[in-house]
């Protein structure tokens, strides 16, 4: 039959098997060619008295639908432009959705987005119960809502409180919840989807099918009536509000889309998505967030491709809390790991953290206890060097000195082989220092790693001047199928991170020392939209950590003549280390779980209990803007390489607020000359600390942008 | 193997690896086969760096088999690391179950059928299947073509009360009923082993497994395995007395034979839990893959006898045979690693193989093969301190000869076993010399 470009038709048995597979890319995207190709299917079908029904399949190995091309946005810029697409999207659904023939989903592989609202508009749904078959709606990621009918189709597939949680946080549903929902009216193993859709078409053609309830009683009490939904809504736009504390604008007008359809109905609920769709796309927290999404995209390629060498085996050394984490994404992806620690028991103890992390995928059914154990199989917890020789990378984890560093590498090199690259999992040390002594040290590179390095998608490599781009080029490699974004930065105190956190925290200091309440601090941090404030920040990380990255930073801090604080070190020597020994700026309780208001003790060393209030506007002046500063400063030093590799560090490996896109982009959208003005002011408060970045001030004057 | 096939491949033996032996119903209680399989393989792979494309078929040995994993060498393959393509058999050849592993694997490389294999045993006494009698399982399978609800008048039809009681397998011979310890006792009787020599020689074999514990001699075979999320960490055999005394163990009753029997609980390996694993190689690719053998294996046969008085008596019969085929004398052998089913078994293979009788009697030979020194047998220790779980015990015989080869400064070790139905098996291996 017809033979399209990106759409392949074929009837079987009176069914059209429409497959979706565009030519050359690894994943399918919903955009205008494709669009236009369906639309042209559809008309053929149409006209085809001979077909009963259709199944829409994926020709991709593990994807259906990825979701919408962004790239369509990028060539729109009016809202009107963009609730303009989204009606064209809309309008192709009803096509399916009002056809006379019946429509199948059959889904294998990632579903995203554009993917699950066309799988909502068809008759019927099939899922493969393969564990790469993932279903979501994530747009609000990117600070839109879907556009295609997802807000008012979902809720009344799967109930509306469960709908609202998919879309406003955007996780994935997986093949078992995806049964369990009702999302799916049927789950076959992948190579079946094509008979059961074939199946499923005669069945819908010979009788009226309804699909699935799986709502709880309590959810159908709630959810069918209008005096209960109104309860959800206002719940749900409760918790939002107090989560994204009015940052984010598309999580409510998610929820306004769904009530609004509920409301006034089905068609009304379209048009209002389109326009809400519309209105979102162009706010700057969704440019923000798709420009950050670009990025990332964009560093999942290894610049250095054809330098890398292939790793097998992986050492860590170091099982503790980094160490153990590290391991963790390692085996994930089939690398064999070697954990070692000073003894075998140190070792073995690290494993076991694994284990317990391992149990807990295991519960939620995103592991079998076979794959489990396969995985576990791949940690070799060890107390020597013995074979080390056959290692293809090294990461060290230790405790963060400078000597004990250098011995290890010294130790290392003695017993692996020349070609074994070592790479450090420091927060703050030069990496040169590290290699100061070094025998090979073209071998040795930083790989810096976030806490909890399950959860924390960044890595920071740090290249020194003599390290080999085989051994960036390896580095990246491995952090990319570790799942990080991965940024490459010049050596230096601090790199890119821990030097701007570094001075962000030291006015948190300050601002204590000056009287501020730590509760307000953490509270106007929070509101600006970073997950944590920094004083609780300090007790995460640990009191001794922030005084030893402090401390290697001072030098630089002190020659600028910036104003520092020495509370960091005066608490570590009075025993405060945070939450690691439950004596920090806040309480805990027993199991370290939990926060249990603020240590008053504390004040003692920052002048006495008594507070004053300050205003919030001054505390987030200060707090960001020594942060931004700081940010052009490492631009201007030549650590980082580009303003992208800069917000996409202080977004995924700070907690930067994504809705500002990064220190780079927010300066581009505030104008450089307002945030070097704010500077100005600043420093004549508060002293040289706030010094204009002469970059900045380059860019202020020239009306730049950091971002072409 | 019995001819000197010098234009035939030699297998190197690299490195193996075992679990720490446990009593039975001890730490190990919560583990499968499965379980200690997995671990004592992803052991091997860490202290010999492995890597898994390198191997081309798991030979592994299993006694007391599981119904859920039915071949437990594939389930082991794969949760143990190794990569997913490697094609895995299990076998089982009773106590020398991982014996016929490993010569399986040496005859696929001297025959160039594959290059390279993961070899090894694993039992857990702990976890045995009980089963229901014949009768009651077959009532249960005809319920599966039950229709109606009436059919299932029919199911105690003929059903005795006693058939639902659980049978427990016992460790007895199937041809004559015999347990291992009676058989051994009757044999110990025939060859005139008193009951002060067996206790002194399980005493001996303490001791010896003792000292080579304190002194760190197994930690090189041993893979630590952490229990319950890490909180315990088994890094030794439980089963060593290094306490004991002649006259604490002459004042135990014997076990099967009662009253005058010889063989006590004290003088008789005893149930045990545990996996063992090593890697062999054709020599040439194990060298080009920068691995490091420890020794070459060199010759072996296997015997067997119809079960009778004479059960385990299989390597006074194997042990010659692999001498004459090397043309080597007991003084030519630097390292015995024997292992030990019962004090008595071992003291009646001695005598026979110091028997000039049994040597024209039974071997058909003028001469008797002579004694074995003392001093190079089971240095450090053997199945009856260590422990013997059944498939598990070949591999570590293997591995201790080649470290103890190293240690003392050896060339040949000689390596036999005694099992279950008669059979009976010896081998020589090499030091390789680098």
């Amino acid at each position: 039959m017809t033979t399209q470009k990106i759409i392949r038709l074929q009837v079987e048995d009176r069914v059209a098997i429409i497959t979706l597979d565009t030519p050359g890319e690894k994943v399918n995207k919903l955009n205008e060619p494709l669009i236009d190709e369906f639309s042209k299917i559809l008309d053929q079908i149409e006209s085809n008295s001979e077909i009963d029904g259709a199944v829409l399949i994926s020709g991709k190995e593990e994807n259906f639908i990825a979701g919408a091309d962004i790239n369509m946005f990028k060539t729109r810029e009016t809202a009107e432009e963009l609730e303009e697409l989204s009606r064209t999207g809309q309008k192709i659904l009803a096509r399916i959705e009002k056809n006379s023939i019946p429509f199948i989903a059959a889904i294998h592989g990632s579903c995203m987005g554009g993917g699950t609202e066309l799988a909502l508009a068809c008759h019927y749904r099939i899922v493969s119960d393969h564990n790469s078959t993932k279903i979501g709606l994530p747009e609000v990621k990117l600070g839109l809502l879907p556009g295609m009918g997802g807000t008012q189709r979902l809720p009344r597939l799967i109930g509306i409180q469960k709908a609202l949680k998919y879309m406003l946080t955007g996780k994935n549903m997986y093949s078992y919840q995806a049964g369990k929902t009702g999302f799916a009216n049927e789950v076959v193993h992948p190579h079946a989807l094509e008979t059961a859709g074939k199946k499923a078409v005669k069945n819908l053609n010979e009788r009226y099918i309804q699909n699935p309830d799986k709502r709880s009683f309590a959810e159908k009490l709630l959810e069918g009536n209008p005096v209960g939904r109104k309860v959800i809504f206002s719940q749900a736009r409760k918790r939002t509000k107090s989560q994204s504390k009015g940052n984010y604008p598309a999580p409510l007008r998610i929820i306004d889309s769904v009530e609004y359809g509920y409301k006034e109905g089905r068609e009304k609920g379209y048009s209002y998505e389109s326009k809400a769709f519309g209105e979102l796309a162009v706010t700057a927290e969704s440019r923000a967030l798709v420009q950050l999404f670009f990025g990332m995209t964009a560093a999942k390629k290894n610049p250095w491709e054809e330098k890398k060498t292939d790793v097998k085996k992986i050492a860590v050394l170091g099982a503790g809390l980094m160490g153990a984490g590290i391991t963790e994404v390692s085996i994930e992806q089939g690398y064999h790991v070697w954990l070692k620690d000073q003894d075998i028991e140190s070792a073995l103890k690290g494993a076991s953290e694994i284990e317990k992390n391992l149990n807990k995928k295991v519960k939620k059914r995103i592991l079998s206890e076979f794959e489990r154990d396969s995985k576990l199989s791949l940690i070799h917890a060890t107390g020597d060097y013995d074979g080390f020789e056959q290692i293809d990378v090294v990461i060290e984890a230790v405790f963060e000195n400078l000597e004990l560093k250098r011995k290890i590498v010294d130790e290392v090199e003695n017993q692996s082989d020349e070609k074994t690259i070592i790479a450090s999992n420091t927060s703050s040390l030069p990496i040169s220092d590290i290699a100061a002594k070094a025998k090979r040290p073209e071998n040795i590179i930083g790989m810096h790693y976030f806490s909890p390095v399950q959860k924390m998608p960044l890595l920071e490599i740090i290249k020194t001047k003599k390290t080999a781009e085989r051994a960036i080029a390896t580095a990246y490699d491995i952090g990319v199928r570790q799942g990080k974004t991965v940024i490459v930065v010049n050596d230096g105190p601090g790199f890119y991170t821990s030097r701007i956190i570094a001075p962000y925290m030291n006015e948190a200091l300050l601002l204590l020392e000056e009287g501020a309440a730590i509760e307000q601090i953490d509270r106007v941090i929070k509101q600006a939209g970073f997950p944590v404030g920094p004083i609780a920040l300090l007790d995460e990380v640990g009191i001794d950590v922030a005084a030893h990255v402090a401390g290697v930073l001072s030098d630089l801090f002190k020659k600028r003549g910036a104003k520092t604080s020495n509370k960091a070190s005066k608490l570590v020597e009075a025993g405060y280390k945070g939450r690691k020994n439950r004596k920090g700026f806040y309480n805990y309780e027993e199991d370290k779980k939990k926060k249990k208001g603020i240590n008053k003790e504390i004040y003692s060393f920052f002048g006495g209990a008594e507070r004053k209030s300050f205003k919030d506007r001054e505390i987030h002046q200060r707090m960001l803007m020594i942060m931004l500063n700081e940010a052009v400063l490492c631009l201007q030093d030549g650590i980082l390489e580009s303003p992208t590799d800069g917000d996409l560090g202080a977004v995924l490996g700070l907690g930067f607020p994504p809705f500002l896109g990064g220190p780079f982009r927010y300066i581009d959208r505030e104008g450089a000359e307002i945030v070097a003005d704010r500077l100005d002011s600043l420093e004549a408060d508060y002293g040289v600390r706030f010094r204009t970045a002469d970059l900045l001030a380059d860019k202020a004057e020239n009306n730049e942008k950091f971002h072409t | 193997m019995m001819k000197n096939r010098t234009q035939e491949k030699e297998v190197v033996f690299i490195d193996g690896a075992r679990t720490p032996f446990l009593r039975a119903q001890t730490e190990f209680k919560t583990c499968t086969v499965y379980d200690l399989g997995r671990y004592v393989v992803s052991g091997l792979i860490n202290a010999t760096k492995l890597e898994g494309s390198h191997i081309d078929h798991v030979y592994y040995g299993n006694v007391i088999q599981d119904v859920n994993t039915h071949n437990i060498a594939r389930e082991i393959a794969l949760a143990g690391g190794l990569h997913g393509s490697i094609p895995a058999t299990t076998v089982s050849m009773a106590c020398i179950s991982s014996n016929i592993a490993l010569t399986m694997a040496t005859e696929a490389i001297t025959t160039g059928s594959i290059e390279s294999a993961v070899v090894g045993g694993v039992d857990v006494m702990s976890d045995i299947p009980i089963r229901f009698r014949k009768p009651f399982r077959q009532k249960l399978l005809e319920t599966q073509r039950y229709k109606k609800p009436t059919d299932w008048l029919k199911f105690f039809k003929g059903l005795r009360p006693s058939d639902l009681l659980p049978e427990i397998p016992s460790i007895s011979e199937f041809s004559t009923g015999d347990t291992m310890g009676k058989s051994c006792d009757k044999m110990v009787a025939k060859y005139g082993v008193s009951r002060e020599e067996q206790d002194a020689y399980a005493l001996k074999s303490h001791h010896r497994a003792h000292e080579a514990t304190e002194k760190g001699m197994l930690n090189e075979e041993i893979v630590p395995v952490p229990l319950k999320n890490g909180k315990s960490i088994i890094k030794v055999d439980n089963g060593i007395r290094g306490d004991s005394t002649q006259k604490k163990l002459s004042t135990l009753s014997p076990a099967f034979i009662k009253p005058h029997g010889t063989v006590t609980a004290g003088n008789a390996s005893f149930l045990t839990d545990g996996a063992s694993a090593g890697l062999v190689m054709e020599k040439q690719r194990a060298l080009d893959l920068g691995y490091k053998p420890k020794a070459v294996i060199r010759h072996f046969a296997f015997v067997a006898q119809r079960p009778g008085d004479e059960l385990l008596i299989g390597p006074a019969f194997a042990v010659p045979k692999v001498l004459d085929a090397m043309k080597l004398k007991i003084d030519d052998i630097d390292v015995f690693e024997f292992h030990e089913a019962f004090a008595g078994q071992m003291l009646t293979v001695l005598k026979a193989l110091d028997s000039n009788d049994f040597a024209k009697k039974r071997l058909q030979r003028n001469k008797k093969i002579g004694k074995i020194p003392e001093e190079k047998l089971n240095k450090w220790g053997g199945s009856l301190s260590i422990g013997h779980p059944f498939a598990a015990t070949g591999m570590r015989l293997v591995t201790t000869a080649a470290n103890r080869l190293i240690r003392e400064d050896g060339r040949f070790a000689l390596i036999a076993a005694c099992a279950a139905g008669g059979q009976g098996h010896a081998m020589i291996i090499e030091r390789y010399q680098g």
